[in-house]
């Protein structure tokens, strides 16, 4: 079962992530930060990790700059999660190296399209 | 898939409201001098939050408003926009703004966006160069009323495909050419090519040729380098935008070109069989699928690495006529089944509270049940010890259930604390309040808090919040003075407030002391005499002249204020504290400043009782409201024309209640002398009951009597005792309205025995 790695600090917007992918069958952790989130993904591995881009602790383009560092997470697919639309905040978790991004809002249909282009 | 989304919504307001609070605290704190970037980031990530989720749950008038907030929040964290007080003040009121949305919506009425708007155009303002205060001042001026905050997005470009169809004439388009060629680095960041070639493929038929060329000699082969490209036909009828969406996340990470391919549709031969297009295409796919299976077959030498992962045919050419990508997509994730409560919990609207426990406590809670599973089986095992039964088994079984106790009463102690919640809750509340009515009154005034993480239940921490936030307005508007008034009395020009709230016994105290002026108490006491509250020549303690700060329908200041000094505060704040089963106490020192102590239960749930008898009834009194228990002296009791008795208690008189006729238990009535008499006390006012007999003092639980039967006088509510019977637990208020009658004659022989 594909495994994913939810982060985001809005507790509402991580349970509709994460009851989203479950009802679609997947396999998710979630992580309130950054920081718990790098914890989590060393002790496990993901195929996919998903993740907001402004967190206390440990904020989404650190977290992607920390997993790349990783051996196992080198070429994980990882998403952010960004309300921007344009411009350089919206590239800044990609030269990160993220592999890409959802826009918020998003709606769980949206999400799960994401996810499949990612998954396969 | 259909997900109900109003299943998240409790959560997104609690966290909204939460991050409002956070919002609203970091600002207080900001120093507009020297901004900390830490805590404007703080401010930043609430409002960013609330933008988030309010989108994606579809409040849009709270996306909308929070949007621009953020835009404006962003540009001062990155340095390019300043904050100044008027700026700190305009966020503040954006806090409330958007408190009041989030309420309305909560209660899911429709909000009124008024005030958001007002507020987006003064921010609007700002963000085009204008200064806080100025921009508010325009936006005023201007009155902005109703304009949506921004114009409707305009519907998406119509489809180029379309364009070209009609250009073409003749020709229409039947998909794209794609050149798409990878930069060697984009495999890093988790771009697979293999998954943009399986999007394209869902999209419609799919040719696609990959160069090896460029893959050098295995032994130079870097292993996450991506030396293919490759050449793509797409036979579809979607828009170059979809295309473009596929290469989304790497079109600054490869050389991309897709332009429209044509079909000649006038020609004869393809007309000739089919008048429809769909059909022409589904000629083009039969042979796109053929060409497919051999163009995309590798030809050269190739690195067989995971991490080059190449097109196969069969994974990556779709045939057409297999699985439609929706039923793909289903075989590749079957919809788990989840718990059928779960799956539709329809939330019950606002009013389903919901408390947040922390894991230790909850925790503790089932280490706990373990325990007393452990002593049932204990004792469950003596109890099948059949009739051998011996002296030791009956030890053992004593010892069993006083474990029982314990577990029980650490069980009850740790459900309680469920309950519970740091006073950080109520007294976050605070500084905002402090602030906002210095700057209104004109006066220097600072909040210190400690003690906010002493915990108490939410119940009554959600009681004792608006007479707190009276005793505070009280103590800004008459307690501290005016600077110039503190400097001449050699005080410094900044008055402080301080709240701290700590356990004592099983009580929390909170205590609320400020260094302003003190209570006048010979002005209450005049104020009282002039308003008949007390006689011409009745003599007070100093303690009874404070009391009279708490008497309905006084007040010591001279004008009328809109914040306090209505005369209509202080006595609601005592009762609302009694209700709470709760005392509050003052004390003063004219110049130096006040305290007022507010004692509180922990709960409300469970009370500490003193257990009497009265005609082989059990009563009970609450622990807190008796003060003393006596033998009567009949010397001391004085019979008044009526039938009312009162004692003289230490030259204090108080009416005497007999609780069997009150409650019609007993035909005659008891003699007094040697009997015992509670004296229990309740908004200063003594009244002594009179009891068979004084039992144990224990727990007990309340049980609402409205609720299971319905409201008796001089009843509070009742509990279970351990026999199974039902006792009533007194209520010393209500006890003293029916004692109206004894309480007057009391205080007529109280005023002669002073005279």
């Amino acid at each position: 079962m594909t495994k994913i790695l939810a982060v985001d600090d809005s507790a509402s917007m991580r349970q509709m992530v994460v009851f989203t992918l479950q009802s679609a069958g997947y396999d998710v952790v979630e992580a309130s930060d950054g920081q718990k989130a790098l914890d989590i993904a060393k002790g496990t591995s993901f195929d996919l990790v998903l993740s907001d881009v402004n967190m206390p602790v440990m904020d989404g383009i650190e977290l992607v700059k920390e997993l790349r560092q990783i051996e196992a997470y080198k070429y994980t697919p990882i998403l952010m999660l960004t309300t921007e639309t344009a411009g350089d905040k919206k590239m800044a978790g990609k030269n990160a190296g993220a592999t890409g991004w959802v826009v918020k809002p998003f709606n769980p249909d949206k999400l799960l399209a994401t996810i499949k282009k990612v998954t396969g | 898939m259909s997900i109900d989304l109003s299943q998240f919504h409790a959560v997104f307001f609690e966290e909204s409201f939460e991050g409002l609070e956070l919002m609203e605290t970091s600002l207080l704190e900001l120093d507009v001098d020297a901004p900390d970037s830490e805590q404007i980031n703080t401010i930043f990530r609430a409002a960013h939050s609330i933008k988030g989720g309010s989108g994606t749950f579809g409040f849009v008038q709270v996306a909308e408003f929070t949007h621009i907030l953020e835009t404006l929040l962003d540009k001062i964290r990155d340095g390019d926009q300043s904050i100044d007080p008027d700026g700190i003040e305009l966020f503040l009121q954006s806090v409330d703004c958007l408190r009041g949305l989030l309420e309305a919506l909560q209660t899911e009425t429709e909000p009124d966006t008024t005030r958001a708007q007002q507020l987006a155009g003064v921010f609007q303002a700002v963000l085009d160069g204008g200064t806080y205060a100025d921009s508010a001042n325009v936006v005023k001026t201007n009155a902005i009323t109703g304009a949506p905050l921004h114009a409707a997005s305009p519907s998406p470009a119509p489809a180029s495909s379309d364009d070209s169809v009609a250009n073409a004439g003749t020709r229409k388009q039947i998909g794209f050419s794609i050149v798409f060629e990878p930069e060697e680095d984009m495999l890093k960041g988790g771009n697979d090519p293999v998954r943009m070639l399986r999007e394209l493929a869902t999209l419609g038929d799919l040719i696609s040729h990959a160069n090896t060329d460029q893959v050098p000699d295995f032994d130079q082969l870097v292993i996450d380098h991506c030396y293919l490209s490759w050449d793509i036909e797409l036979v579809t009828n979607c828009d170059i935008d979809d295309i473009e969406e596929v290469f989304e996340w790497v079109e600054d990470e490869c050389e991309l070109s897709i332009t429209p391919i044509y079909a000649d549709i006038s020609s004869a031969a393809e007309l000739h069989y089919s008048n429809s297009q769909n059909h022409a295409i589904d000629k083009k796919m039969q042979q796109a699928t053929a060409e497919g299976q051999r163009l995309v077959m590798p030809s050269g030498p190739l690195p067989s690495l995971d991490n080059l992962q190449l097109a196969s045919p069969g994974d990556v050419t779709n045939n057409g006529s297999d699985a439609t990508p929706a039923e793909a997509s289903a075989a590749l994730a079957p919809p788990k089944p989840t718990a059928p409560a779960a799956a539709k919990p329809k939330a019950a609207k606002v009013e389903a509270s919901s408390i947040r426990v922390g894991i230790d406590k909850v925790d503790s809670l089932i280490n706990l049940v373990g325990e007393l599973v452990i002593t049932q089986s204990m004792l469950g095992q003596m109890g099948s010890a059949g009739d051998s039964i011996t002296d030791e088994h009956i030890g053992n079984l004593r010892e069993g259930l006083v474990q029982l106790e314990q577990n029980t009463r650490e069980l009850q102690d740790s459900v309680m604390r469920i309950r519970m919640l740091p006073i950080s809750f109520t007294f976050n509340r605070f500084p905002r309040i402090v602030r906002d009515i210095s700057i209104q009154l004109g006066k220097q005034v600072q909040l210190e808090l400690s003690g906010e993480n002493t915990e108490l239940d939410k119940t009554v921490m959600e009681k004792i919040s608006d007479p707190m936030v009276h005793l505070i307005r009280n103590a800004l508007d008459h307690g501290i003075e005016m600077p110039e008034q503190r400097k001449a009395a050699g005080k410094p020009e900044m008055g402080t407030i301080v709240l701290n709230a700590f356990h004592q016994g099983g009580n929390i105290v909170i205590e609320m002391t400020d260094d302003g002026g003190g209570i006048d108490t010979e002005r209450l006491l005049t104020k009282a005499r002039n308003n008949g509250l007390v006689g011409e020549n009745e003599k007070l303690t100093q303690e009874q002249k404070l009391d009279l700060l708490f008497s309905p329908g006084l007040s010591t200041v001279e004008e009328v204020s809109d914040l306090s000094g209505r005369g209509v505060g202080m006595d609601v704040v005592r009762r609302n504290i009694q209700e709470l089963s709760g005392s509050v106490e003052v004390s003063t020192e004219m110049g130096v400043g006040s305290t007022f102590r507010i004692r509180l239960p922990l709960t409300l749930a469970i009370l500490d009782g003193q257990l009497v008898t009265v005609a082989d009834q059990t009563y009970i009194f609450p622990l807190v409201s008796i003060s003393e228990s006596l033998q009567i002296d009949s010397a001391k009791v004085n019979n008044v024309a009526g039938g009312s008795d009162v004692y003289n208690l230490r030259d204090e008189y108080i009416p005497i209640l007999c609780l069997d006729q009150l409650f019609g238990l007993r035909q005659e009535a008891k003699v007094l002398q040697d009997s015992l008499l509670v004296v229990v006390e309740s908004e200063g006012q003594k009244v002594g009951v009179v009891v068979d007999e004084l039992l144990a003092q224990q727990q007990v639980v309340i049980k609402s009597l409205e609720e299971n039967y319905t409201r008796v006088q001089g009843v509070s509510g009742a509990t279970i005792l351990g026999d199974g019977t039902v006792a009533m637990i007194v209520d010393a208020l209500g006890l003293s309205g029916l004692a109206g009658s004894e309480i007057a004659a009391a205080q007529k022989i109280a005023a002669e025995a002073v005279a």
